[in-house]
């Protein structure tokens, strides 16, 4: 199994959600990881929507190299309220 | 085969009012989110069914198609996908799970 490190993720949510901020680190092991997401694109979607494109973007990543991901989705507006 | 289990796992969220999802049981969870979710669900005395997904590769894998979510624990109301670990505790934390639950707290 390949490892994934915090910034192999990073750089597969930016890429899938181009204006995102992400802020993440790996909290146990080396499989499990904290992630903060901040996107535009979140604005007027459920939190499962905004949490599905996210995996979408970690693709094979979930099922295989990340054990655990802690997840926030938030958008710039909820960030600085 | 694969529809049969697919079937099955629609049935039993069907029959169940609130279902839980997760690895190991709730009076031993095998994971730290499982047992989050199943300690947030206990402060609002509902009762809930679970199924512990360790206990049938099938099911583990059947669940993360059904759902489209690729992580367990994944918790269920009236047949509603409401989410994993993470959304529940923000539910739960700004109120929205309380609202949702509030018909199944037993009165007494």
């Amino acid at each position: 199994m390949t490892n994934v490190n915090p910034e192999t993720l990073k750089s597969l949510v930016c890429q899938h959600i181009t204006d995102a901020d992400v802020n993440v680190h790996c909290y146990s092991g080396d499989d499990h990881f904290e992630m903060t997401v901040i996107s535009e694109s979140f604005a007027g979607k459920s939190r499962i929507q905004r949490h599905k494109m996210v995996y979408a973007a970690l693709g094979d990543n979930m099922r295989q190299a990340v054990h655990a991901l802690a997840l926030k989705t938030i958008t710039p507006e909820e960030a600085s309220s | 085969m694969s529809d049969t289990i697919q079937e099955q796992i629609a049935a039993v969220i069907n029959n169940n009012d609130i279902l839980l999802f997760m690895k190991g049981t709730p009076q031993m969870p095998q994971c730290g989110f499982s047992q989050r979710v199943c300690a947030i669900l206990a402060e609002y005395g509902v009762p809930f069914s679970a199924i512990n997904v360790l206990l049938d590769p099938a099911v583990r894998e059947g669940i993360k198609i059904f759902s489209d979510w690729p992580t367990i624990p994944q918790l269920y109301v009236k047949g509603e996908f409401i989410g994993g670990c993470d959304i529940v505790t923000e539910m739960h934390e700004d109120g929205e799970l309380g609202a949702l639950l509030a018909p199944f707290v037993p009165t007494e």
